[in-house]
């Protein structure tokens, strides 16, 4: 199991559109993926509210699990851009 | 011979149409209900509803429209409802709780977080309707103009309709005062409060909807499509008229309009209204779980301000929050009060809450320097001299200092009693006459069977707007109405010819209340005034007015 820790950095945290097009992101990678805030517990990255729920908000940092890097690599670019800006 | 629903009219437009109907949240019935199996389908047809209406929807809620269906599809969600279904909940009860633990979760976060409730809920409703077979509860999306039948809207379901797609507005409950029929007015829509059994009506069937007759008529003749059409053409033309509100022989009136958010302020600055005589500011926190922040606030207050600047710039009065009773706050009111309606509301909420009105004052202020604009602000439901003086106080020092205006809003018989007393500590008075008549007929409000003792035509009712006005004449202050009848064109006459000084209402009653005044000189005002006073009943005063009124145009307004 491969682990990314990221500093989440759309502007209003991993809400509403953020957290939508991650989760969506998550559940279309064909694996597996947890997410976590700080030392809490990882919880089913696929799922948008569980994800909304960690309430992560500008600069936390989350960490992210799975066993392929090249999706943690890619969702750990998302969460490292602004999605609000888009 | 066509069905005939009877109920209360607001407004006095004419529409003909198809009907939608609004259905209510189901309830969940106890250890009963669907099929264990049929919770995946359930959740999955309700996300499949909701993705589809969002291709034909606009951006803003086609947005919304997909955010709740990616909750209906949420994995954790559904396997939790399955999970809680395998160790014997009903199917119904497994869905109602595991959506309930996200909604505790998600209340207990606050902010943000506790907003998407009200989407949580609604994912809830639908998915525990489709496994029971009932129907889709809550606003459907309205794909043609149509007829909206209910039994009665919450805030949150008015705030989901489409203005543009609303013809008219029909409950089967509620009060011609309540927050439908506000809406209703706002929007310059018909509407039909208390038609009791009109939720029998098929959806799809075409009705008229009268509101000056209160009748909803299902599958008009061809006459009476053509007198809807008639009405529309006679409101066509009131709305040229767009001089300043005045009688015919030049007393002038200000007429002003009554909003809620700045997309009514937007709607409101498009017309000839000479400015805004209410701006509710509790309509632009209703969904909202937690206080907003002086900055927020400052935000919303700039935008309404803002859309009646510019180079002519026009009037507008804030009431400071008005929340409890029938329009309660989650982060302000107090649940299980006995009475809610005399209980901790308006002004009331200062003394457990001082700072959530001195915010709000300071937010107004800050508003008023960014943009340029002088509003004038008031508090409801002031009962004693003292409360106006410390309101007074309290908004000069937050900074809405001369030109600013500082006043009171008159809803409290003793206010109108002691009028007088009031004006030496403020500098204008709203009457607001929906409250006014709830607490001098000791008659709830919200109460549609009873509704006739609410009719702004009753004597006594009259005569503490009276008291009111001949107290700002002699103290040489604006004296204005912002409730409900100054709506009604003949009771505008009235109000006119009792010293009122300026009428505010909701947009779409304006024309009719313009274009009564600019036929009826001063004199025949007071005339009538002094008859209204003069009747013992408020059908007699209401009767005694019309008979001096223009019969011509009375006839063609259908007053």
């Amino acid at each position: 199991m491969s682990q990314r820790t990221v500093a989440v950095a759309s502007a209003q945290g991993l809400h509403a559109r953020p957290a939508s097009l991650f989760s969506q992101a998550a559940a279309a990678a064909g694996v597996p993926v947890t997410i976590a805030k700080g030392g809490g517990a990882p919880v089913d990255a696929a799922s948008v509210l569980l994800v909304m729920a960690l309430a992560a908000r500008h600069g936390d940092e989350v960490t992210i699990s799975a066993d392929d890097d090249g999706v943690l690599d890619d969702l750990a670019a998302m969460l490292a851009t602004d999605l609000d800006a888009e | 011979m066509s069905t005939v629903y009877e109920g209360v009219g607001v407004g006095r437009g004419m529409a003909v149409g198809p009907v939608v109907k609004v259905h209510p949240s189901p309830a969940v019935p106890v250890g009963a209900g669907g099929d264990p199996d049929a919770i995946e389908p359930a959740f999955a047809a309700v996300a499949a509803t909701l993705t589809k209406r969002a291709e034909g929807a606009t951006k803003t809620v086609a947005d919304i429209l997909k955010a709740t269906a990616q909750m209906a599809q949420d994995p954790a969600l559904r396997a939790e409802a399955v999970q809680r279904a395998g160790t014997g909940e009903s199917p119904a009860e497994a869905v109602d709780r595991s959506v309930q633990r996200f909604v505790d979760m998600f209340q207990a976060a606050g902010g943000y977080l506790a907003e998407r409730v009200t989407d949580l809920r609604s994912v809830r409703d639908r998915v525990v309707a489709e496994l029971l077979g009932l129907p889709e509860p809550g606003v459907p999306v309205l794909s043609v103009p149509s007829i909206v039948i209910a039994t009665d809207l919450a805030p949150a379901d008015t705030a989901a309709l489409d203005p543009q797609m609303v013809l008219a507005i029909v409950t089967s409950h509620g009060g011609p005062t309540g927050h439908t029929a506000i809406i209703a007015g706002q929007l310059g829509l018909p509407c039909v409060v208390r038609a009791s059994g009109v939720m029998a009506v098929e959806e799809g069937t075409e009705v008229a909807v009268d509101a000056a007759a209160g009748t909803v008529v299902v599958d008009p003749s061809p006459e009476l499509r053509e007198e809807a059409a008639a009405r529309a053409r006679v409101q066509a033309q009131l709305a040229q008229d767009t001089l300043p509100g005045a009688t015919s022989d030049g007393h002038e009136i200000a007429l002003l309009a009554n909003i809620g958010t700045p997309a009514d302020a937007t709607r409101a600055a498009a017309t000839p209204a000479e400015g805004v005589g209410l701006f509710r500011t509790e309509v632009l926190f209703l969904d909202r779980a937690t206080e907003p922040t002086l900055d927020e606030q400052a935000t919303a207050y700039g935008a309404v301000l803002g859309a009646f600047g510019g180079d002519a710039p026009r009037k507008v009065v804030v009431r400071t929050l008005d929340a409890g009773a029938d329009k309660p706050l989650p982060f302000v009111t107090q649940p299980g009060e006995e009475n809610p309606a005399l209980g901790v509301r308006g002004y009331r909420l200062a003394r457990r809450n001082p700072e959530l009105l001195r915010t709000q004052l300071e937010a107004l202020a800050a508003a008023a320097r960014s943009t340029g604009a002088t509003p004038w602000v008031m508090a409801p439901m002031i009962a004693t001299v003292a409360e106006a003086a410390a309101f007074a106080q309290t908004a000069r020092e937050a900074g809405l200092t001369e030109p600013c205006k500082v006043g009171v809003m008159v809803e409290v018989p003793s206010a109108a009693l002691r009028a007088a007393d009031m004006l030496e500590h403020v500098d204008f008075v709203s009457i607001g006459t929906n409250d006014l008549a709830q607490y001098a007929m000791a008659t709830d409000r919200l109460r549609g069977t009873l509704a006739d003792l609410l009719d702004p035509f009753q004597p006594a009712v009259l005569d503490l707007v009276a008291t009111t006005a001949r107290a700002g004449a002699a103290a040489g202050k604006p004296v204005g109405v912002c409730g409900e009848s100054a709506s009604d064109p003949l009771m505008a006459l009235v109000l006119t010819g009792l010293g009122i000084t300026s009428l505010s209402m909701s947009i779409g009653a304006m024309p009719a209340v313009r274009h009564l005044l600019h036929h009826h000189t001063l004199e025949q005002c007071q005339a009538m005034a002094e008859a209204a006073l003069g009747a013992t009943s408020a059908a007699e005063a209401r009767e005694a007015v019309r008979a001096l009124a223009d019969k011509e145009i009375v006839g063609s307004l259908a007053l």
